[in-house]
C-alpha cells in the first residue's frame, strides 16, 4: 500500500530525509520512531501530497505521490501533529467542511458515526476554539477517518491525550489497522510496541533500524539485563549468580536488588531463579529489563564516526609544549 | 467545481463571524449613506429640489471604499490558513490548488457582491424621489463597473494572501498593488500624454471615464476580467510553489 524508494527531501541546504526506502502492506500498522527533527513529519507530509520530495519515488495505494497526487489524497486520511482546526467553526461544521471536500454522500450520518467513534458526540455543536487539546486531537482523528481511507497517516496521534483516551485511540488504531494500512509516528517505545506490527527507527533523516518491536528491542539490547530482588540475607548471592552459565556481570543495587548482565539472545531467568532458590535465598522478583527508547537511540547513534578526540596524555603534552613556547 | 463551491460557502459564512468584515461593511454603508443623503439635502437647500438624480453619488465613493475594503476582505483568506496551519489539511485534501484559490476568491466576491447589493437601496430611493426617475442605463453600467473592479481587487488580494501568513502584511501589499493599477497607472497615463498602453492599463479611467459615465466598453470589461483571471492564476501558482518551498 505504501512503497517508498530512495525518498530524499532537502530544505535549502539541510537534508531532512536522506534516501528512505520502506514499504507497508495492507492490514499493517507501521510505526515511525524517532527523536524530534528526525524527519518523521517530513516523510508523512510527502506521502500525503503536502509537498513533493527532492528526489526518490513513493507510491501510496498504487498511485504516484507526485504525478497522481489527487488520487493519493483521495485515499489517504492524514492527521498532522498539531491538529489545525478553524476556531470559528463548530465541530459539526468543521467535519462537514472536510467531508464535503471529499464529496462524501450521507455526510450527516458519517459525522455522527465518526463522532461516536472518537467519543465526541455530545460536543458536536461546540466551537472548535472551546475544545481542549485532547478533544482537538480527537477531532483531528475524526476528520482523518471520516472517509474510511485505505491508508491512514497519523503524526503523533496520542500526544496530549489523557491515559484513558490514549487507550481508546490505540484500540481504534489497532481496529483500523486490521483492514487498512496505518502509518503512525511516535516517540514512545511502549506505544510502538503495543500498536505497531513493524517499527522503523529514523534518526537524522535515515532509517537506523527496521523490524518488529520485539525483535528490534532484543537485537538492540545486545546483551540481556535481568532485574533480581531477594529478601533477607544476601551473603554469597553475587558469587552464586555469577556461576550461572551466560551471566557476565552482577551489580548490587542495594536493598536486595541486583542487576544481572547476561549474554545476548538468551533468556536466563529460569536458570538464575533456579540457582537462587537452590541456594536458599528468598526470591521476590525477577524480570527482564527492557531498554527505553532513549537507550536505543544512544546505541544507534553511538556507532557514528566521532571526531578524533585529544586524549588526556596528548593534551598534557600539548600544554607543556605551549607553556614551553610561551616561556 | 464542487470543491470551489464548498470553499466559497465556508469563506462566505466565515465573514459573518469576523469583526473586520462587520467593521468595513459598517464604514461602507456609513460613508455611502452620508454622501447620498448629503447630496440630496444639499440639492434641496440650494436648488429647492432633488438635484439631477445621479448614481455617481453612490458609485464614486463606493469605488474609493472598495480600494480600502477589498484588501481587508481578502487579507485573511490564505494568510490565516498558513498562520493556523490549516493549510496543511487543505493541501492534503483532494482539492486542486486552483480550486482552493478560486473558492477563496469566490467566497470574498460573494461577500462584496452582497455589500454592493445593499447599496442599491440608494439609487432605488433616488429613483422614487425624482421624476422621471434616474438614468437606469447609467446605473447598470456603474454597478457593473463596481462589480468588475471588486473582482480585480479581490483577485489581487487572494494572490497576495497566499504569500503571507501575516494579515497586516497581506493587507498592505494588496493595497499597494491596487494603488499601482488604480492611481499610479492613472498618473503615468496623464504624464505619458496619451500613450495608448498606459491609458489602457489605467484601471480607474476605465471605471470613472467609461462605466460611471454609462459606457460599458468591451476593452474595459475585458481588461478587468483578464486582470482577475491573471491574478487568480498567479495565486494558484503561488500556492503550488508553496509546496516546493
Amino acid at each position: 500500500m505504501i512503497q517508498v524508494e530512495g525518498l530524499t527531501k532537502d530544505y535549502g541546504i539541510r537534508r531532512a530525509i536522506d534516501n528512505l526506502t520502506f514499504h507497508a502492506e495492507q492490514g499493517e500498522i507501521l510505526g515511525f520512531l524517532g527523536p524530534n527533527g528526525a524527519g518523521k513529519t517530513t516523510t508523512m507530509r510527502i506521502l500525503c501530497g503536502y509537498m513533493p520530495p527532492t528526489s526518490g519515488v513513493a507510491k501510496v495505494a498504487g498511485f504516484d505521490i507526485v504525478d497522481q497526487s489527487l488520487e493519493v489524497r483521495k485515499r489517504v486520511g492524514y492527521m498532522p501533529e498539531t491538529v489545525p482546526l478553524y476556531p470559528d467553526l463548530s465541530v459539526f461544521d468543521y467535519l462537514k467542511f472536510m467531508a464535503d471536500l471529499r464529496h462524501l454522500p450521507d455526510v450527516e450520518e458519517k459525522i455522527d458515526e465518526v463522532l461516536e467513534t472518537v467519543h465526541m458526540t455530545e460536543r458536536s455543536e461546540s466551537l472548535v476554539s472551546s475544545l481542549s487539546k485532547g478533544m482537538r486531537q480527537r477531532i483531528g482523528l475524526a476528520q482523518a477517518i471520516i472517509h474510511k481511507p485505505e491508508v491512514l497517516i497519523l503524526d503523533e496521534p496520542t500526544i496530549g491525550l489523557d491515559p484513558a483516551q490514549i487507550v481508546d485511540v490505540r484500540n481504534l488504531i489497532r481496529e483500523i489497522g486490521k483492514e487498512r494500512t496505518v502509518l503512525l509516528s511516535t516517540h514512545i517505545l511502549s506505544e510502538a510496541q503495543q500498536i505497531c506490527d513493524r517499527v522503523l527507527i529514523i534518526n537524522k533523516g535515515r532509517i537506523a533500524a527496521e523490524d518488529t518491536p520485539e525483535r528490534l528491542q532484543a537485537r538492540l539490547t545486545g546483551s540481556g539485563r535481568i532485574f533480581l530482588r531477594i529478601r533477607g540475607d544476601e551473603d554469597g548471592l553475587e558469587s552464586l549468580v555469577k556461576k550461572v552459565a551466560g551471566v557476565i556481570s552482577v551489580f548490587p543495587e542495594g536493598d536486595g536488588a541486583y542487576e544481572v548482565g547476561t549474554v545476548a539472545g538468551q533468556d536466563l531467568r529460569p536458570e538464575i531463579a533456579r540457582a537462587v532458590v537452590k541456594g536458599g535465598f528468598d526470591l521476590l522478583e525477577i524480570h527482564l529489563v527492557g531498554l527505553s527508547l532513549e537507550d536505543i537511540f544512544m546505541q544507534l547513534t553511538r556507532d557514528e564516526p566521532q571526531p578524533p578526540a585529544i586524549s588526556d596524555e596528548n593534551f598534557a603534552e600539548e600544554l607543556e609544549q605551549d607553556s614551553g613556547e610561551a616561556g | 467545481m464542487r470543491n470551489i463551491w464548498t470553499i466559497a460557502k465556508r469563506e462566505y459564512k466565515a465573514y459573518f463571524s469576523s469583526f473586520t468584515a462587520y467593521l468595513f461593511a459598517f464604514v461602507i454603508f456609513l460613508v455611502v449613506g452620508i454622501f447620498t443623503t448629503g447630496s440630496i439635502v444639499y440639492g434641496l437647500n440650494y436648488y429647492g429640489q432633488v438635484p439631477p438624480p445621479d448614481v455617481q453619488v453612490v458609485a464614486g465613493p463606493m469605488a474609493f471604499l472598495l480600494v480600502l475594503a477589498c484588501p481587508a476582505f481578502t487579507m485573511r483568506l490564505l494568510s490565516e490558513e498558513q498562520r493556523l496551519g490549516t493549510i496543511e489539511l487543505l493541501l492534503t485534501a483532494p482539492v486542486r490548488d486552483g480550486e482552493l484559490v478560486l473558492g477563496k476568491w469566490l467566497g470574498s466576491f460573494l461577500m462584496v457582491l452582497s455589500l454592493i447589493a445593499v447599496t442599491l437601496i440608494y439609487p432605488i430611493a433616488l429613483n422614487f424621489m425624482t421624476s422621471p426617475g434616474i438614468d437606469q442605463g447609467l446605473m447598470i453600467s456603474s454597478y457593473v463597473g463596481l462589480i468588475l473592479i471588486s473582482a480585480v481587487f479581490l483577485s489581487i488580494g487572494v494572490a497576495v494572501s497566499s504569500l503571507f501568513s501575516n494579515q497586516v502584511a497581506s493587507y498592505l501589499v494588496t493595497t499597494a498593488i491596487i494603488v499601482v493599477f488604480w492611481v499610479i497607472f492613472s498618473i503615468l497615463a496623464q504624464v505619458g500624454n496619451g500613450n495608448p498602453l498606459l491609458s489602457f492599463l489605467d484601471l480607474s479611467s476605465h471605471f470613472y471615464n467609461d462605466m460611471m459615465q454609462g459606457v460599458l466598453s468591451l476593452r474595459g470589461v475585458v481588461y478587468a476580467l483578464s486582470l482577475t483571471a491573471g491574478f487568480l492564476m498567479l495565486g494558484s501558482v503561488s500556492v503550488e510553489t508553496r509546496r516546493w518551498r
